[in-house]
């Protein structure tokens, strides 16, 4: 699979986070940048973190130019991923639906669709009488928050998301990246406004570029540089039920209601709750969050009500004001950070990982991340998704 | 998922509050003074440790009133409630029960994936 060497007293480019999107930044520097002595350093083990607790969707369906270019840049590497990586990630395009329940959603779906058309994305609005023909066993009129139509994005879909982590993984392990794991950094150190290299339960490594993608951890280990973010960190649920026949062949979500369910390969329903409305670092979440979930998934699916929930798990994710990421230098020189995918990063992980490579190998922004630089807090251009970001925040 | 003790009306479940996030968070007193960068980091950024936390609370479903506390981020213990112009506590009155700034606790956390020495 991999080898697990210990560290190097010194690194070309050290990696904070062994998730997907940090791994798949190793891979990027050292494939298209050719940088040979690159390390990633994982607190527990590889994807344990957010890659491994996300609902797996994959969609580009965004209204801003900006986030519809990075999340489709992102969505082309996904379609060419199992090959790149000679790894199956089982990304499987079964399409995404978006639900209305109201006028207001109505409108801003609409409004999605052509935007995403302008930009070259497959979206395209569906009416009820559609929505059943694709999701039969939706009930669509007798509830509480009718469903109006939809947005439909057939190039969605879902992945494997460990698959994703150990790709990429073995892919950077054979290109000479260091894969070091359960090695937790306790601190960046900077001096002079450099980074000097990271503190490590495996003692100091020395570095001139290090790049944070810690997502939920991510404002410790930038406090412990002396940076302050526009991160809040909240708990994130999923869960998964025992495993049933295909009943539902795409994914569905839904921002007012705040359900989303799709079925894995198993055949378990994957269903995505709401973040907690306080920080925490608890990596569980309240029970008060998934009744509610559940209660518009019945409502929704009456098939579902007499199944059974076989896991629940809670992820740590980092929130910026607008919903839209960080992918971003400093005013530490050589210090980056890839953070703030908030409740909807799994989507990106190739595209960001790629742009962030093309950053710290060139210490410059590709321009497809140049908008999420973190002074856009400063400048007031924000790039506001909390309407695509289909979690509430 | 805890209790939160409102000082009006006692131990209720977390569910009956909202969170206000950050307490104590002074809005500048002469905005049109300071640069962008400091307005930036009124609206923009708020204090995110992993461990202890000044917060503010609302008994949503219950007196409605506002309230502050302490409590900590990597276990969701209440360390202390106290009502809105109170002083409060000073942080070392509370002891942290994480070792390293991203360390997970003993108790109270659900994070599997980190190996416990």
């Amino acid at each position: 699979m991999w080898r697990n060497p210990e560290p190097r007293k010194f690194y070309d480019v050290i990696i904070v986070g062994g998730g997907g999107h940090g791994l798949g930044t190793a891979y990027y520097l050292a494939k298209e940048h050719g940088l040979k002595n690159i390390a990633v350093i994982e607190k527990g083990w590889l994807g344990g973190g957010n890659t491994g607790r996300n609902t797996t969707i994959i969609r580009s369906n965004y209204l801003w130019d900006e986030s519809a270019h990075l999340y489709e840049h992102s969505l082309k590497l996904w379609e060419n991923l199992s090959s790149e990586l000679n790894y199956n990630i089982m990304f499987s395009q079964r399409g995404v639906l978006n639900l209305a329940h109201n006028e207001h959603d109505v409108k801003e779906i609409r409004r999605r669709v052509s935007a995403n058309k302008l930009n070259g994305i497959d979206s395209e609005w569906v009416d009820p009488h559609q929505i059943k023909k694709l999701v039969p066993i939706m009930n669509t009129e007798n509830c509480r928050y009718p469903v109006l139509g939809a947005s439909y994005q057939p190039r969605a879909g879902v992945a494997r998301h460990d698959a994703v982590a150990w790709g990429y993984a073995m892919r950077a392990d054979e290109l000479g990246v260091d894969i070091i794991q359960n090695c937790e950094v306790k601190k960046i150190r900077t001096a002079k406004g450099k980074v000097q290299g990271v503190e490590t339960s495996k003692g100091f490594i020395r570095s001139n570029r290090v790049g944070v993608v810690a997502s939920g951890h991510t404002s410790v280990l930038a406090a412990s540089a002396g940076i302050k973010l526009p991160l809040q960190s909240k708990a994130l649920q999923a869960l998964v039920s025992e495993p049933i026949k295909p009943v539902i062949n795409t994914v569905v979500m839904s921002n007012a209601v705040h359900a989303y369910v799709s079925q894995s390969d198993k055949g378990e329903l994957v269903i995505g709750a709401g973040t907690d409305g306080y920080n925490s670092y608890t990596q569980r979440g309240g029970y008060n969050i998934i009744e509610d979930t559940i209660r518009a998934i019945v409502e929704l699916y009456p098939i579902f009500g007499k199944m059974k929930m076989l896991r629940q798990w809670g992820g740590i994710v980092d929130i910026t004001p607008d919903a839209s990421p960080i992918l971003s230098k400093c005013e530490v020189e050589g210090l980056y950070f890839n953070c703030g995918w908030g409740t909807g990063g799994f989507k990106a992980t190739p595209g960001s990982a790629n742009v962030f490579a093309h950053t710290i190998a060139k210490n410059k922004a590709h321009k497809i991340n140049a908008p999420f630089s973190v002074d856009r807090f400063v400048s007031g251009r924000l790039v506001d998704e909390h309407g695509a970001a289909a979690v509430a925040h | 998922m805890f209790t939160i003790r409102c000082p009006y009306c006692g131990e209720r479940d977390q569910s009956e509050f909202s969170n206000g996030g950050e307490a104590h968070v002074a809005r500048p007193k002469d905005p049109e003074q300071i640069s962008d960068r400091e307005w930036s980091e009124y609206v923009f950024i708020r204090a995110n440790p992993k461990g202890i936390y000044y917060e503010r609370w609302v008994h949503t479903h219950g007196c409605k009133k506002w309230f502050n506390a302490v409590r900590n981020t990597s276990t969701d213990e209440i360390l202390k409630v106290y009502k809105m112009g109170e002083a409060p506590p000073p942080l070392k009155e509370f002891k942290n029960t994480i070792k390293t700034p991203s360390g997970e606790p003993d108790v109270g956390s659900g994070n599997f994936s980190v190996k416990k020495p």
